[in-house]
């Protein structure tokens, strides 16, 4: 096996033009574990944790291009302000000592079903930044993921950073588990309303093949919603709004749980985190007028 | 490959590391320092958290290739010679050591609590060291010790 540890972003697109099966590794928390069960054996490991560029973040005129190596811990503490529906995915990831190590970057590398990040790139409408020797390519997040542990990355290909605007209006994650820390998401979900454009992000995590948008939710509850003159939402448009969310997932039972059971979690998620943004953004307008 | 990394403040060097090795192996096998302990090899346990540049890490989780150069502290790094640290002082006077497996990656964790969180909350603690598990003490002695820790700094 060969251990490459290149400095420069652009020596790692260089190595991995050169060496397509060379596995990335960053922090390390999903690639090490196959190793040491010895379920992977690449070549190759290549080693982006020396590239400081991968490791920053930057906001112009309100975009945001988080580096696909800054680790969750970073994310909690910088940019809970201006991205709360990746802060507050990053928060329920794993345990401290996942999230000092843990990244955006190998969430989306590993893009497994379950990963925390995806339903809130979903519903921000993130867009990828994807690297190669050839250059550089904008995967909007919907596109990103192709399967169960698939993504759209070519071979030579490097996520180098992952673009959001800061939050136009409120955001919500929610995720159910069997306890508080160190849990894989038995189904997970995340709502983001864009007052100006009038528009809702919804999507669902852990409850189909990959995580996904919930297009007739988001569609039915941006016709719902009175946007110019807030008020209290109706408890029928909540409930339509996660039986159409419940409706765009595709489970399946495993050990976690029951594709029933997490159907029905999803629209109480939903319900609920609805009832979350909805009176945050109620709030807003509140102090606005007064 | 050859890994030279800083450990406890010491410059060391091995030889003949595998490319697919995680920096606990490092420690325990090639380094002589079995503080820290292999429970799970998966993150789940905790018992092999050091401190890497200062951040506390699942040791398990990093490979030994990406500590070159770098700075590790592990649990026999927190002693000042015959000296234990406060936090060690208190998990042994607050009962918070059963068979002791998980003690190193708690100490560190809770180490780095009081470091950051000088007078930390219950809740904070529980958060803090909610990615370590210890199947003897039921936890209550060990929110003892970080308690005790944190009156005595
Ligand atoms: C105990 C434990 C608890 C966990 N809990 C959670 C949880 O609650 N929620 C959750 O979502 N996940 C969880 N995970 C999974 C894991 O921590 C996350 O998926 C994390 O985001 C992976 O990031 P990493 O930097 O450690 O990735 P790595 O392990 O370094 O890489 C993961 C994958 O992505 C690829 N990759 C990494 N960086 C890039 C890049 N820049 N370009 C292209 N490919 C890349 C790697 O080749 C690999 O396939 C947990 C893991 C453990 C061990
Ligand atoms: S041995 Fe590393 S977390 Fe259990
Ligand atoms: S004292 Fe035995 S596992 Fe904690």
């Amino acid at each position: 096996m060969d251990f490459l540890r290149p400095n420069t972003f652009a020596e790692a697109l260089a190595l991995k033009a050169e060496q397509p099966d060379a596995v990335p590794i960053a922090g390390g928390t999903d690639v090490m574990v196959e190793l040491n069960f010895d379920h992977r054996r690449p070549p190759a490991l290549l080693d982006l944790t020396r590239i400081a560029e991968l490791r920053e973040w930057s906001a112009v005129d309100g975009k945001l291009r988080v580096g696909s190596g800054v680790p969750y811990a970073r994310i909690i503490e910088q940019l809970g302000g201006q991205l709360p529906g990746l802060a507050m995915a990053s928060r329920t990831v794993g345990s401290p000592q996942i999230r000092n190590r843990g990244t955006v970057g190998g969430n989306l590398g590993a893009a497994s079903p379950a990963g925390d990040t995806h339903p809130v790139l979903l519903a921000g409408d993130a867009v990828i930044e994807a690297a190669s020797a050839r250059g550089t390519r904008m995967i909007p997040a919907a596109e990103f993921y192709l399967g169960v542990k698939r993504n759209a990355l070519e071979p030579d290909e490097l996520i180098a950073a992952v673009h959001l605007n800061a939050a136009p209006g409120p955001e919500q994650f929610a995720k159910v588990g069997t306890r508080n820390a160190m849990v894989i998401a038995v189904c997970s979900f995340a709502i983001a309303l864009h007052p100006a454009e009038k528009r809702v992000g919804a999507a669902v995590g852990s409850a189909a093949p990959t995580p996904r948008h919930a297009t007739a939710a988001e569609e039915f509850l941006a016709g719902e919603l009175d946007w110019d003159a807030p008020k209290p939402l109706l408890d029928s448009v909540k409930r339509r709004f996660g039986e159409l969310v419940a409706e765009a997932a595709s489970p399946i039972d495993d050990v976690r749980g029951s594709a029933a059971y997490r159907k029905h979690a999803l629209a109480v998620l939903a319900r609920r985190t609805l009832g979350w943004a909805w009176q945050d953004h109620l709030g807003k307008e509140t102090r606005e007028c007064a | 490959m050859r890994v030279t990394v800083t450990v406890n403040g010491e410059q060391r060097r091995a030889d003949d590391v595998w490319e697919g090795e995680s920096l606990l192996f490092l420690l325990r096998e090639r380094l002589g320092l079995p503080g820290s302990k292999n429970a799970c090899e998966q993150g789940e346990c905790g018992s092999c958290t050091v401190y890497l540049d200062d951040v506390p890490v699942c040791s398990c989780l990093v490979a030994a290739g990406q500590v070159q150069d770098r700075e590790v502290r592990t649990v026999e790094g927190l002693a000042e010679g015959d000296r234990l640290d406060p936090v060690q002082e208190a998990f042994v006077e607050a009962g918070a050591v059963q068979c002791g497996f998980c003690t190193p990656g708690l100490v560190v964790a809770a180490h780095d609590l009081l470091d950051r969180v000088p007078r930390p909350s219950d809740p904070e603690i529980r958060e803090a060291l909610a990615g370590n598990l210890c199947r003897c003490t039921g936890y209550e002695k060990i929110l003892d010790a970080v308690r005790l820790a944190a009156a005595r700094r």
